[in-house]
């Protein structure tokens, strides 16, 4: 039995689906990712999660117990809000002990567990002071959110209004503090790179519905979508035609045919073949499968980032930056790629799939 | 730069003053002389055949000080002031909270119909209470429905209370509102996910975010009730006297200006006292906090 697990949990505004059909399972201790572009469900889930936002219908269980209709403030859970709503008036200390004093926890025993709190979070010599004479507000809201041990923090973009070298480093923070505490936690993010490295697990979100739920590598290595190919890193799409060759099939490009690796495929089938960026090399012209002209570099610090002009459009590789001569622009290159590494995707419309 | 900077110095400190200027003249010729003319002539003695002589005296602020009348009459004004301010911040912050909650079209409705009221005279409103609240007015019939036997109201407190509150409730409304604006509509959720009531939510989280704007609002509403002169003057009638009706009384009455001048010296510090104790006894507590 999961420990929180929703069940067809669905929220409409008037004819509009918000959520539509959400099932979603999460284990103890679990650290899942509800990743998504704006608009797409993600937020109205973690706030039915809450209580803030009353299920339109389906059903939300935490250890067994059905949460659907209760109070947030009956649901125990932690949380922290994009804008951390940290009560401004109460000093950082304070703020942190609100919740235990809701919960009439006596107050020597209070004093310790927002000692250890603020500790967990680095902010310790820094209890006395007010919300707004601190930069760490995510650290404060972290620390009220675990301080009343809750069942399941929920974290709502929390790192979203940090610049980016301090939102990488508070990454990596709160995954060793979610490890640490062993608090099941949802993150709602549309940063990809964010749920990639802390989650155990990213849900998909696009217009209301799940397209795909996965641990980060699979998530990335076999994306199921054409949207979740260009959403979750970078990809190569390139349209094709399943073609019979003997016993074997082959996806027609045009202007070159490759050996495909799927078998549920039919020969006349549209489809997309999808390869990372990383996964392409450079050979000697004329040894690869395909001949390209570098149209474009750039440099990204541990990487070149190379437009490649080809017969099948411009396709984007990039090599690490290993200390050797880059590519000049110009060059007439050779372009070789591993089989397995190509991705097919039907092409049909999926669902929920967005212009 | 370095060799530029000192030349640049005297204009930078030239400038806020010029920029000033227009504000400190205005205020110069508009309050301080009248106010400097009204405490010089406070001090200047008077006859009932001469009027104004140019001898410097204290027996205005001595028989202010040391008349009962007066005592009744500061004293009165006084706790009507304070008692429309009470009833404003019960009437007002609520309601600028609803108001906060609606959503447009329906707040800017509304915001207007809690502004209205500065758009009509003070004296059409004063009239307008005088109607409602008179002998043969709607309450009374009203009252006289429900069998119970026409009571006066004009000329009492309640109706100057009443027509203040009327009057003031924008001034409590709007500082209120705007410190509303500045909350987190998030920290009630956060405070209802740590377990806390709605009822706790509000009194420990927003109430005291909203506080500078009860504050101020109350200090305006206080004050202007203070020195409130049309609605005393209109709905306390010649027996319910409030200061800003005695100060009236005694320029164009008894032509007494400088004991006048000295009732409204002596109101403008008791003003001043109350409103200087009062902001520091709340602000100083949550000024450190909210900045």
């Amino acid at each position: 039995m999961s420990f929180l697990k929703l069940e067809n949990v669905s929220k409409f505004y008037g004819p509009v689906g918000a959520v539509i059909d959400m099932d979603l399972a999460v284990e103890k201790g679990e650290f899942v990712s509800l990743l998504g572009p704006s608009g797409c469900g993600k937020t109205t889930t973690l706030q039915m999660i809450a209580g803030f936002v009353e299920a339109s219908r389906g059903t939300i269980r935490l250890d067994g117990r059905d949460i659907t209709r209760a109070k947030p403030n009956k649901r125990g859970l932690g949380i922290v809000f994009q804008s951390y709503a940290l009560f401004p008036h109460m000093s950082v200390f304070d703020n942190v002990a609100f919740g235990l004093e809701m919960r009439r926890v006596p107050k020597a025993e209070r004093r310790e567990r927002v000692n250890a709190a603020l500790a967990l979070v680095r902010l310790d010599a820094h209890a006395d002071r007010y919300p707004r004479e601190l930069s760490g507000g995510q650290r404060v809201a972290l620390a009220r959110a675990l301080v009343i041990e809750p069942p399941v923090l929920l974290l709502d973009e929390p790192l979203s209004n940090l610049d980016a070298q301090l939102r990488e480093e508070m990454q990596f923070e709160l995954r060793q503090i979610q490890r640490k505490v062993g608090t099941t936690t949802i993150m709602v993010t549309h940063d990809q790179a964010e749920a990639l490295s802390i989650s155990d697990r990213i849900v998909v979100m696009q217009a209301g519905r799940v397209t795909q739920v996965d641990e980060p590598y699979r998530m990335y290595e076999h994306p199921r979508t054409r949207f979740i190919s260009t959403f979750v890193g970078k990809a190569n799409l390139v349209a094709g035609r399943v073609r019979a060759e003997g016993a074997d099939l082959v996806a027609d490009l045009g202007a070159t045919k490759l050996a495909l690796p799927a078998a549920d495929l039919a020969p006349g089938e549209e489809i997309i073949l999808g390869i990372r960026p990383e996964k392409l090399t450079f050979v000697a012209p004329g040894r690869g499968r395909l001949d390209g002209t570098v149209v474009e570099r750039f440099f990204l610090g541990s990487q070149w980032l190379y437009r490649v002009a080809t017969e099948l459009g411009d396709l984007v590789l990039t090599r690490p930056n290993d200390g050797l001569p880059a590519v000049a622009e110009a060059t007439i290159v050779g372009i070789d790629w591993p089989t397995e590494h190509v991705r097919v995707l039907k092409a049909p419309a999926e669902p929920g799939a967005q212009a | 730069m370095s060799a530029l900077a000192p030349a640049a110095a005297p204009r930078v400190a030239v400038r806020p003053y010029l920029l000033t200027a227009p504000a400190l003249l205005l205020f110069g010729t508009l309050l301080v002389v009248p106010l400097a003319l009204t405490a010089v002539l406070s001090f200047n003695a008077f006859d009932h055949t001469t009027g104004v002589k140019n001898e410097l005296t204290l027996a205005h602020y001595a028989a202010i000080l040391t008349d009962d009348y007066y005592f009744t009459v500061f004293f009165r004004t006084f706790w009507m002031a304070g008692l429309t301010t009470l009833i404003t911040v019960l009437i007002g912050a609520p309601e600028a909270c609803v108001l906060s909650r609606m959503r447009n079209p329906w707040r800017s409705i509304f915001l207007l119909v809690v502004v209205a009221p500065l758009l009509v005279s003070v004296v059409v409103r004063a009239f307008g209470w005088s109607m409602l609240l008179g002998p043969e007015g709607p309450v009374n019939k009203a009252l006289a429905l429900l069998g119970l036997g026409p009571v006066r109201f004009l000329y009492t407190p309640v109706a100057v209370v009443a027509a203040l509150v009327h009057v003031m409730l924008p001034f409590m409304v709007i500082p209120v509102w705007t410190s509303l604006q500045k909350l987190d509509p998030l920290v009630e959720n956060a405070a209802l996910s740590l377990n806390a009531s709605r009822f706790t939510a509000l009194t420990r989280v927003v109430l005291p975010q909203v506080l500078p704007g009860i504050l101020s609002g109350s200090l305006i509403v206080f004050g202007l009730s203070a020195s409130s002169f049309a609605i005393p003057g209109l709905l306390g009638g010649r027996r319910l006297k409030m200061v800003a009706t005695v100060v009236y009384d005694e320029y164009l009455h008894e032509l007494n200006w400088p004991l006048g001048a000295a009732i409204a010296i002596v109101l403008l510090l008791a003003n001043l006292v109350v409103m200087l104790s009062y902001n520091r006894l709340l602000e100083g507590r949550y000024r450190k906090r909210l900045g």
